[in-house]
């Protein structure tokens, strides 16, 4: 029959219609809750599709990444310790080349101090790739979940300085629990190591005393 | 000041009597355009698809009044610039500005429509879209997600509550010139450079001249 | 296998014993011919000895050796290994034969090697740049031309450590919008060349239309809601119907192989996740696999992470597939439904690629010899319930909604008819190959990874036209599915990467082919290393690009609206296209 293919199709469209009452009805209030909004990312929404952003945001995947900043460990009198060393490797693995470090030196000695004298990323650049978080040995630098960061001049605002990258390390703990956890514990492990060949060093050193 | 409060009650002064009105005017003529700002259906690059998932059903951009996509820019207030421009593309971009009434506004979405992005050293690349364009918004991410693409349009309609009648540029009494369109010879030509452009070229010649020295 | 190549080599030499010797560089392979001897080679290939297929034309700049290097990979559309074969022209007056006549895929390849490089080909019919417009000065992909911002030769720049002091480089450059103009240049007397030459190969076609009509030349694009993104189409118009059609590309060239040369290997996983921008997964999967090839055994990719690859080189597919479907029925009018019924199933599969690569588009998820990490928990739990149970149903759903819909075979059916003759000789890959009949997919055809564990099925229609791209899709779907069901079943624990990751690698000199079989088709990448850190030559056989060599045969005697529709059963991306 011809149009037999047309009633089909419609059906379809027909059955999504209902659908989107339907999985209102059986939700009811939940719908608008966390729960809701997973229900409607998982493999059994019929219904309406709709997150409704800003009031309902999608929740952020662990490894999500956008704009990358720098973490500072917060030292016991309200000091920040910057994780950074500059050593350069992210501006080294940088594929847009949009991270500018400058080293600082100690102004007595004149050699050069691990904490960066400035660091800078143009987000007119940043491609979000991640590779500069992927390759830092310090943990240092990591990329972001805050994609909220439109303005109205890109001039003013779009090139990142060091206090507008640094966050808190328990900022980062916040938006990668997991991550965050393996990485302390590898330090650990690594200061764990350090510490026992030093002892085993020490050790040797006085029993040959 | 004082004595403006000092008389009876809240008395308007003479001078100001005309605002209030326009700013009662301007709270509605803003809503009515906050509501109805309907972008260009213009995709240059990876943003575009972007845009096209804000656009389709989980993101859905309706939900802020921009109802429908125009492919025509006659129809459209809004230029979402999605994706990299490059040098080839850049005279029809113009053009489609042009041609599109006003009120408008240009949004860069992405790193690249903001400041050429990963392409940026790229000879085909052109770093930004405001080096032609007056840019409203800017959108960082590569690309943005939906979520940031409509918190930047979110940024958009909360200008236009803040402009008013008085001082939008389409109300004022000089026409508002076009944008003259690039155009395309060995190298891109804006004919906006033409007046510096032998200033410019002997600069650079002499910039070149001690690096070869 | 070993038997066959030797058996051609042989065959070669005795056919040929001058103008054609191996190419007996260390780490290079195929033939060199001259110049001269290029078109009977090429006819001989493809008559004798059964490489039917071209499938990629490239150039290669060699400047220290004062030599341009033409590369042919041919292969057979039954299946089997890349021949290679090169001609070496001198840099200063670099003209070859052109082999339009022998294989008409190399059209649009020659000419992007005449604009990018340089490289005449004498007796191409069409010898126009491609990409860059008529009158840009330069070459630019030759190794001693250089770009307005240019900065150094290679990846990274000194400027930005350890004194990194952050400047915009439109600031550095004295005309602030990256452009250079030729010393002597003066605007005024300055006579843009506009379209002059494309225009004028467009009017008055002889036709044998009985009705006797005015011609007249259309112009569809850049801007245009059916071209899917900045494409452009010039149409000469006998009435309705389209004697002549071209297209008109490079609104979207982003110079990527350019960046590319400059880039380290590691700096272009991400760049290359920005060429198909709907399937950066498989972009990722093509090049890894070129440099690995370059890398041997430095590059052992463990059992996990080839799993893992093929998973995800499979979703992207569905998320490819899907759009392109989608789009399909907005070109043809239906709007916007279809495609939030399409874009609903690829919105839950880059859910997953969130999860598990970080973004939802541009993936960047694959290592040499592995992955960037392995997958977060709860990701492999909402991968079975997508391959298992969601995606199955939609796709039963989608196929009840549309296959049989009598408007949309009306617009499809025998529209856009590509014989399998034509789609070899057109070197068209992928969706618009197998619906010409041609059982042709790089996953059984050449296998790579692990795609020869996995049972599955080549979609392959006959018909040729629109509908049977449109059915090959939705098999082709199926089959994804299958593998992803029996990819998450075998999905082994372990490694997902061998040896420590590393940033900056060196890689052996030496050419290598990578080629994958990508939603669109045969994504191939031809990487040329010398040794250092960067690559020499990074080509990209883009197949959006190169199935579009056939659109203006398929456009012919069809209706305009047709037109739009044949490019949408094509599924380009602009991205690739113009790179």
């Amino acid at each position: 029959m011809y149009g037999k293919g047309i009633i089909k199709g419609l059906g379809v469209t027909l059955k999504h219609f209902l659908d989107t009452y339907i999985d209102d009805i059986r939700m009811g209030k939940k719908r608008y809750s966390d729960e809701g909004i997973e229900y409607r990312s998982s493999k059994d929404v019929r219904g309406l599709f709709t997150v409704q952003y800003p009031e309902e945001k999608l929740p952020t995947p662990e490894e999500f990444r956008f704009i990358p900043f720098l973490v500072y460990d917060e030292v016991e009198d309200g000091e920040r310790e910057i994780r950074c060393t500059s050593c350069g490797i992210c501006a080294k693995v940088c594929p847009p080349q949009c991270i500018w470090i400058e080293r600082s030196e100690d102004p007595k000695t004149g050699r050069p101090i691990p904490e960066p004298a400035n660091f800078y990323i143009d987000v007119d650049i940043c491609m979000n790739c991640g590779l500069c978080a992927e390759f830092c040995p310090f943990d240092a630098i990591i990329m972001d979940h805050d994609y909220e960061l439109a303005v109205y001049n890109r001039f003013e605002n779009n090139i990142y300085d060091k206090e507008k990258l640094l966050k808190p390390a328990e900022y980062y703990l916040d938006i990668r629990p997991l991550n965050y956890q393996i990485q302390a514990d590898a330090r650990a492990e690594k200061e764990a190591k350090k510490a026992a060949a030093k002892a085993k060093k020490e050790a040797a050193a006085a029993a040959k005393g | 000041m004082p004595e403006i409060f000092d008389s009876k009650g809240y008395e308007i002064p003479p001078e100001m009597q005309n605002n209030v009105a326009i700013t009662t005017l301007d709270k509605i003529y803003n809503w009515g355009r906050r509501y109805s700002a309907w972008p260009m259906m213009f995709g240059l690059a990876c943003c575009a698809i972007e845009m096209i998932c804000t656009a389709a059903s989980r993101f859905d951009f309706s939900r802020f009044g921009m109802e429908i996509m125009r492919p025509s820019p006659r129809q459209a207030d809004v230029m979402l610039v999605s994706g990299t421009v490059t040098k080839k593309m850049v005279p029809q971009i113009v053009r489609l500005y042009n041609q599109m009434p006003e009120p408008k506004y240009v949004v860069a979405m992405g790193a690249c429509a903001s400041g050429g992005g990963p392409f940026k050293e790229g000879y085909n690349v052109v770093s930004g879209m405001d080096k032609f364009l007056p840019v409203d918004v800017y959108i960082p991410g590569c690309p943005p997600t939906p979520q940031a693409l409509l918190f930047g349009l979110m940024k958009l309609q909360e200008m236009m509550d803040n402009q008013s009648l008085k001082t939008v540029r389409w109300y004022q009494k000089e026409d508002l010139p076009a944008i003259p369109v690039p155009i395309l010879g060995p190298d891109l030509l804006d004919p906006r450079d033409y007046p510096e452009f032998s200033d410019k070229l002997a600069q650079a010649a002499v910039i070149a001249e001690p690096e070869e020295a | 296998m070993i038997d066959l190549t030797l058996a051609i080599a042989k065959e070669i030499e005795t056919r040929f014993p001058k103008g054609v010797a191996p190419d007996e560089r260390s780490g290079y392979e195929g033939y060199l011919v001259e110049a001269g001897k290029l078109v009977e080679f090429a006819t001989a290939l493809r008559d004798e000895l059964g490489y039917d297929f071209l499938s990629s034309v490239t150039g290669v700049d060699y400047m220290p050796e004062e030599k341009m290097e033409v590369v042919y990979h041919v292969y057979r559309s039954t299946g089997g290994g890349a021949l290679v074969f090169k001609v070496q022209v001198p840099r200063q007056n670099p003209v070859l034969p052109s082999l339009v006549e022998v294989f008409p895929g190399a059209d649009f390849q020659e000419r992007e090697a005449w604009d990018l490089l340089g490289i005449r080909f004498e007796g191409h019919p069409n010898h126009k740049r491609i990409l860059m417009w008529e009158g840009f000065e330069g070459h630019p992909l030759r190794k001693d031309w250089e770009e307005a911002y240019f900065e150094e030769e290679s990846k990274p720049f000194d400027a930005r450590w350890p004194g990194g002091d952050v400047y915009r480089a439109e600031d550095e450059n004295p005309f602030t919008k990256n452009v250079v103009y030729p010393q002597d240049f003066n605007p005024e007397t300055w006579i843009p060349d506009g379209d002059k030459a494309l225009y004028a190969g467009m009017k008055e076609i002889e036709t044998d239309e009985s009705l006797e009509t005015e011609q007249i030349v259309v112009n569809l694009g850049p801007q245009h809601p059916s071209t899917h993104g900045v494409f452009r189409m010039v149409a000469t118009l006998a009435g309705e119907t389209v004697v002549k059609l071209e297209p008109v590309m490079g609104y979207l060239h982003r110079n990527h192989e350019k960046i590319g040369e400059r880039n380290t290997y590691l700096m272009n996983i991400p760049f290359t996740d920005r060429l198909d921008y709907l399937a950066s997964m498989s972009n990722n999967f093509g090049y890894v696999l070129a440099v690995e090839k370059l890398l041997g055994k430095k590059a052992v990719v463990p059992e996990r992470a080839e799993y893992i690859r093929v998973i995800m080189a499979e979703f992207t597919r569905i998320a490819n597939h899907v759009f392109a479907i989608g789009t399909l029925l907005n070109d043809m009018g239906a709007y916007f439904t279809p495609m939030l019924y399409a874009l609903q199933e690829r919105e839950l599969i880059l859910d997953i690629f969130e999860a598990a690569a970080g973004s939802r588009m541009m993936c960047n998820y694959y290592r040499f010899g592995g992955l960037a990490r392995d997958l977060p928990p709860g990701v492999e739990g909402k991968m079975r319930d997508l391959a298992f149970e969601r995606l199955p149903r939609k796709i039963d759903e989608l196929d009840r909604y549309l296959t049989e819909n009598e408007v949309l075979r009306a617009r499809c059916e025998g529209v856009g008819v590509l014989t399998p003759e034509e789609a070899i000789a057109y070197s068209a890959v992928g969706p618009v190959l197998r619906a010409s009949g041609v059982p042709y997919d790089v996953r059984r055809a050449d296998p790579y990874s692990i795609y020869d564990r996995f049972d599955f099925d080549v979609a392959v229609a006959y018909h040729g036209d629109v509908y049977d791209r449109y059915l090959v899709r939705m098999e082709e779907i199926r089959q994804s599915i299958r593998i992803l069901q029996q990819a998450l079943d075998d999905l082994p624990e372990g490694e997902i990467m061998t040896g420590k990751p590393r940033y900056s690698i060196r890689v052996p000199a030496g050419e290598a082919y990578g080629r994958v079989e990508g939603p669109k088709g045969e994504l191939g990448f031809y990487v040329v290393s010398d040794g250092s850190a960067n690559p020499w030559r990074y080509h990209v056989r883009a197949p959006s690009f190169i199935n579009l060599t056939a659109l203006s045969k398929m456009c012919e005697g069809d209706k305009v609206a047709d037109a739009i529709v044949i490019l949408g059963s094509i599924d380009i991306v602009l991205g690739e296209t113009d790179r």
